[in-house]
């Protein structure tokens, strides 16, 4: 189907269901129990999931089959949400303007950073993109205020032009970003039970784009540019021997993953009209390859797994605090109650990087796959034992070395 | 994954949602069925508190907490009621806001602008907050505050000091409590020309950000007009850790003031690289070098160690305060947790309470309708004197405290004593002044 | 004249800091081949060994003295410090004022054991793992470290002064025949210079002069011969992690006068100590040190007034700016060997 082999096929699949039912998959406890802390499917996060699922699965195309580290990533995001948020300003809340010009904008910025940064390669790359990244970062939160608006951040107000879109409906109140007529913000609330379910026009659309954005990453890993980037990172040197110019493959690689981190900075800014700063910095870029890895670098799917990892510990380990631990372990005796909200209260709270931290070390250390060499082996222990039954155990490894699944 | 359960899941999981959707009426909160977003229906109201827990605000972030913690009980008519005796205003009953019982969610803004709005946003779409408060930056409380605007729910700032705040970057949804650059500089300028004569030259340091510019421009204006000169003023980055090479050329530029337009951790470095090089027991043109810090902050003062002995700043509230609310507030707040209170736990005390007042008089959780209850209402007792929520630009006006590093501190938290309190009428501007110009209220968003 | 003195010295300084992070670096990377992200974190455990044993020295017993009230009105507790009790007002207190430079003491071993354990715990299982694992997994002990730090101190910064008689500053203009006051400069700061030249010079002589030393440079040059020779490369390369985080400890303790240390300054200083490193030539530890003092030099020549009126926001950019111009002009740094991490 649409050029993709079986096994992509079902993979895009898969993505897909995922992607439409995640509001409904995501909100697994119903909304006034306990455990409703632990759920996910409201539009914000969901979107953030995707996003960030998208920038996590361009940076796989450039560090997964090249193998080139970039710790400057974040700065193509950035420039992408400042763009698109000028075009929110200037031109008219419609997102596809906006979002195209962020691609562009990201594209041509990562052609110039990767032009001279491929130039060298390994740690000195890493250091020269990181190099970059900070220097927008550092500029961006000072001298160039005027343009993002610093500390602050690049926020929409009631007297931009907007020349395309025309005199704004309620004077006093500001527009929300569209597409086709719907806002980006509406939500259909579903009640079914105890359960509340948010189908959100921005997740959708943000899905939508997720797809697509998975969809050609899939084609780039199966095409014979993606064989090509696969032989640089596996021996550059050998590639050189035979006469091939490496350089404009990698640069094209970069250029292609920059444009998806402008597309998921376009996205964050149609989802919610700001562009900060922050976005630029290395932590941020850092952010990325720890998705990347985490999820398993060189793998279709690892990424987007691990930036939903990251980004769910983010957003919900924060906010469990006290009070809350006290409601989960309200059924024990005050005694054990309080010990047992002190074992877990450096764990969550102002204590969720400490968590974070473990759990990347864990993973890291046993699962040198990341998250899918993790789902692997369990899907191995379970056709193993399937297998065993029939006389063949060789099945389960076999399928579990294949690169990039 | 084989593909027949997959197939037999999603089946089951669409009939599910078929029947549900059948059986239950839909909203579209675009089109309204409620009359503004997260109408609270039930017993209970849910108030957000988004403040720093990671980072170098984090402690700043849990002392909020500490005082929204106590807000709430004192709400819901636990403890000893704290503010609420001394409050001018006796619409709050003790029995929540409204007779709702008031509870809460709590976030982490990271202090960085898209983790604040990522979290404010969990605690509207997920948790139903009617309210979002809290924060420890100016770049925060803006972006938050247009979140909120955006959403539909009442903002109210925690420490935010820039004058953007209620200045070019306002909205009708968002309150501030906290003062303001203009304030600081309009209070701390007499006192300085008081103490330090009027025929100053003065060294600027400022943290190059938003915040650092419009307590630079606030502070040289003031002292200017006061007879001072402005030397130079030198930008320093926000990153930087180590002042040494900003600080060297101050000895030798013939200024013999050094003012540090710097907060937090770049406070507590930036004076205690100055006092390293020699410069508070310095001499220049015949007088004695001085330093001021515009903005104090005594949880980060603390930082700073002796080097704040006898350094002169402004802040919106102390706990050595004695008028009747400041001593209810810390008697409640030392009681409950063994210190007293930061400027920043007293300014989201004082949010909260005023908040659950506004929809009280109201009687209503509309947004608007609190947004009119606090527009323009004059109340006393919350610790800072007569104070009005002015209703152009949703700043309160109120007293300024201006302090000292004290020379012989009895404990740890007993770093800062009063030195004057500048009276409200001395602070106040007019909404259109130039340093507050270029934005606009815009009109309330009730959301849904 | 006398700013552009002043501000080598500040930039000394600030490349003391940079160039022994950076050579700790250097040491664990050029030993072992792995690329240590918790070394910012070992930098800031060192000068929390200063302000734990500060604290340490400062136990005290509370007494309750009638005559203060606290902030709630009840009779003031006072704290007086065993160390003064035991000691006398006169030696507990000079005791108390040393506490910094007394904790290197205690840092020394504490960092060795800390590195013990991070090499033999964790790191030793990650030398045949891909640098990007590496970093991965250094990363994260790095949060969990910082973590930890915060959990017991919180996130503020704490002061943590110097002795008395280094406070404060004094003129060296006039020790360089300039006129008086013109080039005043903080007693610890200079110090600080001292303590970095001293320790650098010691990592160097003792690579150079001993044969522990020399059979560690051998290892870093070509780690299967020396293997093959029989000797226990393995159990050196152990002690060099030790000395390495010994020297980052080292570089936190004496750092904690200068700027109050607080959980995060690790990560402050992680990313320029990378940096520092690459422009130096990945694996050179002389590359290491140059590259520390040049760009902590020209950092603080960036950040003068005459420099910044031209180009605005220079002083924020100029140590990634002249990364980037030493890594195109020298492809592997300053002093880098060609073929290490290039891949």
């Amino acid at each position: 189907m649409l050029g993709l082999n079986k096994k992509d096929t079902g993979l895009l699949l898969i993505v897909a269901v995922l992607a439409l039912f995640a509001p409904i998959i995501f909100n697994p406890f119903p909304s006034d129990s306990a455990m409703a802390q632990f759920n996910a499917g409201y539009p914000d996060l969901m979107q953030r999931f995707v996003i960030f699922g998208i920038f996590a699965i361009g940076y796989n195309i450039l560090f997964g089959l090249t193998g080139y580290l970039s710790f400057g990533h974040a700065a193509f995001l950035g420039v992408g949400s400042y763009a698109a948020v000028w075009m929110f300003k200037l031109l008219s809340m419609n997102i596809l303007p906006a979002i195209a010009l962020s691609i562009v904008i990201a594209g041509v910025f990562a052609a110039l950073i990767g032009y001279v940064s491929l130039r060298r390669s390994g740690i000195y790359f890493a250091i020269l993109t990181l190099a970059f990244a900070q220097m927008s970062y550092n500029l961006a939160y000072s001298v160039l205020t005027p343009i993002t608006n610093g500390e602050t951040g690049l926020q929409l107000s009631l007297d931009d032009p907007r020349i395309l879109d025309g005199a704004p409906e309620s004077v006093g109140s500001l527009p929300y970003p569209t597409l086709l007529g719907f806002e980006m913000s509406d939500t259909y609330v579903m009640a079914a039970g105890g359960w509340q379910f948010q189908f959100s026009v921005g997740y959708y659309v943000c899905a939508v784009v997720l797809l697509l954005a998975f969809y050609l990453s899939i084609r780039i890993f199966r095409s014979p540019f993606g064989m090509m980037l696969r032989a640089v990172k596996s021996n550059q040197q050998r590639l050189n021997y035979t006469g091939v110019n490496a350089r404009p493959y990698t640069l094209a690689a970069f250029v292609i993953s920059g444009m998806y981190a402008g597309l998921a900075g376009g996205l964050m800014a149609s989802m919610d009209p700001l562009a900060g700063a922050d976005r630029m910095q290395w932590t941020a870029s850092g952010e990325v390859v720890l998705m990347t890895i985490l999820g398993g670098a060189g793998t279709l799917i690892g990424p987007v797994l691990g930036a939903g990892f990251i980004k769910y510990f983010e957003n919900i380990f924060s906010k469990i605090n006290d009070t809350i631990l006290h409601q989960w372990f309200a059924i024990m005796p005050d005694g054990i109650e309080d010990v047992l909200v002190a074992l877990v209260h450096p764990f969550v709270g102002k204590g969720w990087h400490l968590t974070l931290g473990i759990l990347f070390m864990l993973v890291v250390i046993f699962l040198p796959g990341g998250l899918v060499e993790g789902g692997q082996r369990i899907a191995g222990l379970f056709r193993r034992r399937k297998t065993d039954n029939d006389g063949d155990g060789d099945t389960g490894s076999s399928t579990s070395k294949d690169p990039a699944e | 994954m084989s593909k027949t359960t997959f197939t037999r899941r999603g089946v089951l999981r669409t009939g599910a949602v078929a029947g549900a959707g059948v059986a239950l009426p839909t909203i579209f909160t675009a089109s309204s069925a409620a009359a503004f977003t997260n109408e609270p229906t039930g017993n209970t109201v849910t108030l957000g508190f988004n403040v720093p827990q990671t980072g170098p605000y984090a402690d700043e972030g849990a002392d909020e907490l500490r005082a929204y913690k106590l807000a709430v009980e004192h709400l819901n008519g636990e403890g000893d009621g704290g503010m609420m005796n001394t409050f001018s205003s006796k619409a709050l009953q003790g029995n929540g806001i409204l007779g709702k019982k008031v509870e809460f969610v709590t976030g982490d803004t990271q202090t960085k602008s898209d983790a604040a709005r990522a979290s404010a946003r969990s605690m509207i779409e997920k948790d139903g907050a009617i309210m979002v408060t809290g924060g420890s930056s100016s770049g925060v409380a803006i972006a938050v505050q247009g979140l909120c605007q955006e959403a539909g729910v009442i903002f109210m700032a925690g420490l935010t000091h820039s004058n953007d705040t209620t200045g070019k970057d306002k909205k009708a949804n968002g309150f501030r409590h906290f003062f303001n650059a203009y304030m600081s500089g309009a209070a701390l300028a007499p006192v300085l020309a008081a103490r330090y004569g009027e025929d100053r030259k003065a060294y600027h340091l400022t943290a190059d950000y938003t915040w650092g510019w419009t307590q630079e421009e606030s502070i040289v204006a003031a002292t200017e007009a006061l007879g001072w000169e402005t030397v130079n003023t030198v930008k320093t980055p926000l990153s930087a850790t180590d002042f040494s090479s900003y600080i060297a050329p101050v000895m030798n530029s013939g200024a013999d003031v050094l003012v540090l337009n710097h907060y937090g951790g770049n406070m507590v470095n930036s004076l205690t690289n100055a006092v390293q090089f020699g410069l508070k027991n310095k001499s220049v043109n015949g007088k004695n070098f001085e330093i001021v810090v515009p903005l104090y902050s005594r949880l980060m003062a603390r930082g700073a160690g002796e080097n704040v002995k006898g350094i002169l700043g402004s802040t919106n509230w102390h706990w050595s305060l004695t008028d009747a609310g400041s001593k209810a507030f810390v008697k409640s707040f030392g009681e409950k947790y063994g210190f007293p209170p930061s400027q920043a736990a007293h300014t989201c005390y004082v949010q909260t309470l005023l908040y659950a007042d506004a929809a009280s008089r109201a009687g209503s959780f509309n947004p608007c309708a609190i947004g009119e209850a606090l527009e323009g209402f004059e109340f006393d007792g919350l610790g800072n004197g007569k104070t009005l929520y002015r209703a152009d630009d949703h700043q309160c006006f109120k007293d300024v405290l201006v302090v000292q590093g004290k020379e012989n501190p009895q404990s740890e938290f007993d770093l800062l004593e009063v030195v004057e309190v500048t009276p409200a009428a001395q602070v106040t501007y007019p909404p259109d002044h130039p340093m507050f110009a270029g934005g606009s209220l815009g009109s309330c968003n009730p959301g849904s | 004249m006398d700013a552009i003195i002043l501000q080598i010295l500040n930039g000394l300084d600030k490349g003391s800091a940079y160039a022994l992070i950076a050579l700790g670096l250097t040491l664990i990377f050029g030993t072992l081949g792995v690329v240590n992200f918790a070394h910012g974190a070992l930098f800031m455990i060192g000068a929390f060994c200063a302000v734990t044993f500060s604290k340490f020295l400062s136990i005290s017993y509370t007494v309750i003295d009638e005559t203060k009230t606290d902030f709630l009105g009840n009779p003031l507790k006072v704290d007086l410090t065993y160390v003064e009790a035991w000691f006398g007002q006169s030696v507990g207190g000079t005791i108390l004022d040393w506490a910094v430079p007394l904790s290197i003491l205690m840092a020394i071993p504490v960092m060795v054991i800390i590195g013990f354990i991070m090499e033999r715990g964790l790191i030793k299982h990650f030398y045949a793992r891909p640098h990007a694992d590496q970093i991965l997994v250094t990363f994260g002990l790095a949060i969990v470290l910082q973590e930890i730090i915060k959990y017991f101190y919180g996130a503020n910064p704490i002061p943590t002064p110097a002795p008395d008689m280094f406070r404060g500053s004094f003129d060296f203009g006039a020790l360089l025949g300039f006129d008086a006051n013109t080039i005043i400069y903080p007693y610890w700061r200079l110090v600080y210079f001292l303590f970095a030249a001293v320790i650098i010079s010691a990592v160097f002589a003792f690579l150079r002069f001993t044969t522990f030393g020399m059979v560690v440079r051998a290892g870093m040059a070509d780690r299967e011969t020396v293997g093959l020779l029989g000797i226990d490369i393995d159990k050196r390369f152990t002690l060099m992690f030790g000395i390495a985080a010994a020297v980052a400890g080292l570089a936190g303790v004496m750092y904690a006068p200068i700027n109050s240390p607080n959980y995060h300054m690790g990560m402050d200083f992680l990313v320029l100590s990378f940096v520092v490193v690459v422009v130096g030539g990945m694996g050179s530890l002389p590359g290491a040190v140059l590259a520390g003092f040049l760009l902590g030099i020209l950092e603080s020549f960036a950040s003068m007034n005459e420099v910044k009126s031209i180009l605005p926001g220079i002083d924020q950019i100029i140590i990634y700016l002249v990364a980037i111009i030493i890594l195109l002009t020298r492809p592997r740094g300053l002093m880098g060997r060609k073929g290490v991490m290039e891949e």
